[in-house]
């Protein structure tokens, strides 16, 4: 296994066919309450996990410690081969730039204009000026926000704030990307929108992915579709067809209580699963 | 309200002692290391020690003014009024310049500091920052770091001047002294022990108002009420461990030099 992982190295980790991530018995509380209880699970490369459960399950938490934001009381993560508890804090942020991460609430920096927003990780890696500037427009082509270039951040609308996140995210072509409730507190036709790119990503690019959804509508949607890249939108998956690649991980009180695919999860005997999903 | 135990309240303040000193430690490491934010450093040299300039011209002018009106009162008693000029000269680069200088900035940057990295940190941009693999410490707080700490010594040069033509006004034009007479005392009774205590104590204070402010927004939790919190605890922490650090380096410095 790699020890020492950045740039071409996680290329050859990828090819080896392991786990891009791998949780486990990670436990973590806050305030003497457990948030997470034992987890383990692990995604695939090329993989899209979508991770279910009631609000306060300790999903973001989950998502946070896939990042290395916060650190596990317990257990073992291990991100492109390498655990997070052994490697140097300038090992990890080196390790974070091929992570893009989209946050719940974008977290976009406000002082900052929409091309700068995108173009922050490429800035940090002092890539010619002329070149970010190609890139960043081509990014915000792919969330169809090109318009937007100069504006900031509070002049955009929740959703268009989303879909600069997602474009910051994908900027540097990152190898595994987390998304943290991408659609929470917008209005289901923004929604739709941004699982289209979310499918238009998988799909185009074969990222690793792991996202955070509150909305059934909105998982089943990436397992059921694909994007097509000749009509340039995403469309049902014929005969009822299934995405391969997309796989469900549901959290329930700090547990995982289902952990398989598309399949599984719909014909599952479990109570509160079936419950859950009705 | 609230209680908590002792024990818990002395576990706190040691977790929080721990945390700054890490804080601080990072901080100062990268200065030494790769990547370096210069165009951060220069950005926050304009914000702290440009924008800092009108209070600090005023605050030393008038202090200088005040420090000479109160000191003439007092040598008249003792027919040393000509001594004015060595009172307000020694006051000002010794003490007054150094401390008011950086409690002023204090005021302005601690809270500043605190209120946009705790605005950061509370909406997730810190935590977005880290996830675009930057460190926080090193492209925040370290550009503060080094951009109070420099523009601080050189605005106490300046407090200092202000504050000792302050005091040559006020001497001149109300109390009627010589103006040769007042900067020719206040000259002769400088040494160089008095420049390094002078100067060195900005040096600490740069130091305290940097880290604190940093320290208190990233620590910052609760929203919009939490910011306000922090910028309030950076405010008034600095200011207390400017006041105590100046006693100490004091101390130091008479233990150097002698009185």
């Amino acid at each position: 296994m790699a020890e020492t992982l950045v740039g071409p190295q996680i290329s050859e980790f990828l090819a080896t066919g392991q786990p891009v991530v791998a949780f486990k018995n990670v436990s973590i509380g806050f305030d003497g309450r457990t948030v997470l209880d034992e987890v383990s699970f692990s995604v695939a490369h090329g993989e899209t996990r979508i991770l279910l459960g009631p609000a306060g399950g300790g999903k973001s938490v989950l998502m946070k410690l896939a990042n290395g934001l916060i650190e596990p009381d317990s257990g073992e993560i291990r991100i492109f081969g390498r655990a997070l508890g052994e490697i140097s804090q300038r090992e990890l942020f080196e390790m974070r730039a091929h992570i893009g991460m989209v946050f719940q609430e974008s977290a976009l920096f406000d002082s900052l204009n929409v091309e700068d927003n995108v173009a922050y990780r490429l800035e940090e890696e002092h890539v010619d000026p002329k070149e970010i500037h190609e890139r960043v427009v081509e990014a915000l082509r792919f969330v169809e926000l090109e318009k937007a270039i100069d504006k900031f951040p509070s002049e955009l609308s929740g959703g268009m704030q989303r879909r600069v996140s997602i474009a910051r995210a994908i900027i540097s072509r990152p190898d595994l990307i987390l998304y943290d409730s991408p659609t929470g507190g917008l209005d289901p036709i923004t929604s739709a929108t941004i699982i289209e790119l979310i499918v238009k990503q998988r799909d185009v690019s074969h990222t690793t992915c792991l996202m955070i959804t509150n909305r059934l509508q909105n998982a089943f949607t990436l397992a059921t579709h694909r994007y097509n890249l000749q009509k340039n939108c995403m469309e049902r998956i014929p005969n009822g067809g299934i995405d391969p690649s997309t796989k469900f991980l549901v959290l329930h009180e700090g547990r995982i209580i289902f952990d398989g695919t598309t399949l599984e999860l719909t014909h599952t005997q479990d109570p509160w699963l079936r419950e859950y999903l009705e | 309200m609230k209680f908590v135990s002792p024990e818990a309240y002395a576990k706190t303040i040691v977790a929080s002692m721990q945390e700054y000193s890490l804080l601080c430690a990072r901080a100062v490491s990268n200065i030494f290391s790769r990547p370096r934010y210069i165009a951060d450093v220069f950005t926050q040299m304009d914000s702290i020690g440009v924008g800092s300039l009108p209070i600090v011209v005023l605050t030393g002018f008038f202090t200088g003014c005040v420090l000479a009106l109160q000191s003439a009162t007092a040598l008249k008693e003792f027919g040393a009024v000509n001594m004015t000029g060595r009172l307000v000269t020694l006051s000002m680069v010794k003490e007054l310049g150094p401390v008011l200088t950086g409690l002023m900035v204090s005021g302005r940057n601690a809270s500043g500091m605190a209120s946009e990295l705790g605005s950061m940190k509370v909406s997730e941009q810190i935590d977005a920052m880290r996830a675009l693999g930057t460190d926080p410490v090193r492209k925040l707080v370290t550009p503060r770091l080094v951009a109070t700490v420099v523009m601080l010594f050189f605005l106490t040069i300046i407090s200092d001047a202000c504050g000792i033509g302050g005091g040559a006004l006020v001497s001149v034009t109300l109390l009627k002294l010589n103006a040769g007479a007042f900067f020719h005392t206040g000259y002769m009774s400088l040494w160089h022990g008095d420049i390094v205590e002078g100067l060195t104590k900005p040096l600490f204070s740069g130091f305290i108002i940097a880290t604190i402010g940093c320290y208190y927004g990233l620590k910052t939790t609760g929203g919009t009420r939490g910011v306000g919190r922090s910028t309030t605890q950076a405010v008034v922490a600095s200011s207390v461990i400017i006041i105590f650090v100046d006693f100490l380096v004091t101390q130091l410095m008479i233990g150097i030099f002698g009185s």
